[in-house]
């Protein structure tokens, strides 16, 4: 049973006071899924820990080309910053998808990917944009990478009666750089992603150097398309290697059939296109050309 | 259950209730403080009936912890104006037939209020974002778009 709200103004108190309640506290950010989750008993609780209030938390800065997103800004924040939009186009694209405007104005990005849903858009472009998780523990600070984030479906590596994401922090795209994010969905608002990919490209000259390709729900998180990447590797950029990289995104795809998002069969039929498209836009996104 | 005093501006007038920690603001409005003008629809965020504007931003009120409210500014459809003075957005969703059943029209009012306190001249995509989380089973949209545009331009002239 809930017994108190706090608003902690700063990481060290918020994490000491977790500590003192040992596993009775727990942190809250926006509290779009958790204040779902707590009437309905999946989660229990004495103490909520609310750190949308701690200044540090709310910022979005960039420093030495790596960008730094805290645990309290909003989908929205991220959404509509330049900064994001100009350094990591994907993740501007995915935030503005998440759930519906309302939403995106509570829900934070940091909580979208310790809430661990496998479609969780966000989660899905830090993945491919490389991001990493800066975490406060009762013994110190550790760093992991987003993609270890996920021990299961919807379930975090990150112990939030204990543990603090204070901020994720990731590369700035360079010059030679694109990124691109992909959703199949069934309206444009309010709506869950059927498939949803992410992409980000390193060219030099003519040639991929590398690609990172992340696609959901197709697993238990966010899912790497290895095979696609390794085939992407220091090859020329073509419409035949775009087209080869697509498919073999399927190798590491395992939709299921789902109501909501279609059915196991389409899904696996239109997985491939959209990591073509995906795969263009990011190209055009880095300067180069797949004509 | 300990109660906490929960402080903030509601409507433009200071607020003093104690709430209890797990409380949702949507049901201190509804319950406790009678502004039953904010609809509750779905509970859980999908509906968009609850929309309530707090520090400028339209957000879910039944997602918001009534904690979330402590020192912020809180606005609801009771206070965006009445039959005395009706907001530029309210006469233009009566005039031109945005309404029908009624139920969503509080929250549809609160996400195109924080539109155009942000921005009175939005473009269609913008007026079609910003409404994106408020569900209407009656009108079909088109005349609810139509009358955010029309306040828009009504409030462009009043500037």
């Amino acid at each position: 049973m809930l017994q108190d709200y706090l608003f902690p103004v700063t990481v060290n108190e918020a994490v000491s006071f977790l500590q003192d309640h040992k596993g009775q506290a727990r942190i809250i950010a926006g509290g779009t899924d958790l204040m779902l989750d707590i009437p309905e008993g999946k989660i229990e609780t004495n103490y909520l820990v609310d750190i949308s209030r701690i200044p540090e938390l709310r910022e979005i800065t960039m420093e030495d080309d790596l960008i730094y997103i805290g645990a309290a800004v909003t989908h929205n924040q991220v959404a509509g910053s330049e900064l994001i939009q100009q350094n990591a186009a994907a993740l501007a694209q995915a935030a503005g998808y998440v759930g519906s405007y309302q939403i995106r104005n509570a829900g934070t990005v940091v909580g979208n990917v310790c809430n661990a849903q496998p479609a969780a858009d966000a989660a899905v472009a830090l993945v491919a944009l490389g991001a990493t998780a800066e975490i406060n523990t009762p013994d110190g600070r550790e760093y992991i990478p987003v993609e270890k984030m996920y021990a299961g479906v919807g379930k975090s590596t990150i112990d939030s009666t204990s543990q603090l994401v204070s901020r994720i922090s990731l590369p700035a795209a360079q010059g030679n750089q694109g990124t691109a994010f992909v959703r199949l969905q069934q309206r444009n608002a309010l709506a869950l992603p059927m498939l949803n990919v992410a992409v980000m490209v390193t060219l030099e000259g003519a040639h991929f150097k590398w690609a990172r390709i992340c696609m959901a729900p197709v697993g238990p998180g966010p899912m790497r398309a290895l095979g696609a990447e390794e085939v992407l590797k220091d090859a020329k950029i073509t419409r035949d290697v775009i087209e080869k990289a697509a498919l073999a995104a399927l190798e590491h795809a395992n939709p299921r059939n789902s109501a909501l998002r279609g059915s196991k069969e389409y899904r696996t039929s239109v997985l491939p296109v959209l990591v073509r498209r995906a795969l263009e836009q990011a190209v055009a996104d880095a300067g180069g050309s797949s004509n | 259950m300990g109660s906490k005093i929960l402080k903030f501006t509601l409507n433009g007038e200071p607020i003093e209730i104690a709430v209890s920690p797990d409380e949702m603001l949507i049901d201190v409005l509804r319950d406790r403080l009678e502004l039953t003008g904010t609809k509750k629809g779905c509970g859980k965020g999908e509906c968009g009936a609850c929309t309530v504007i707090i520090n400028g931003e339209a957000v879910n009120s039944c997602l918001v912890p009534a904690m979330k409210a402590s020192c912020a500014v809180v606005e609801t459809i009771e206070g965006v104006g009445g039959p005395d003075k009706f907001h530029p957005v309210q006469e233009t969703f009566m005039d031109m037939g945005a309404i029908q059943c009624g139920f969503c029209t509080p929250g549809m009012i609160m996400s195109a209020k924080a539109l155009l306190d942000k921005n009175t001249n939005p473009t269609d995509k913008e007026i079609k974002k910003a409404i994106s989380g408020n569900i209407c089973r009656c009108t079909g949209y088109v005349k609810i778009e139509e009358a955010v545009r029309a306040a828009a331009e009504k409030m462009r002239e009043d500037q």
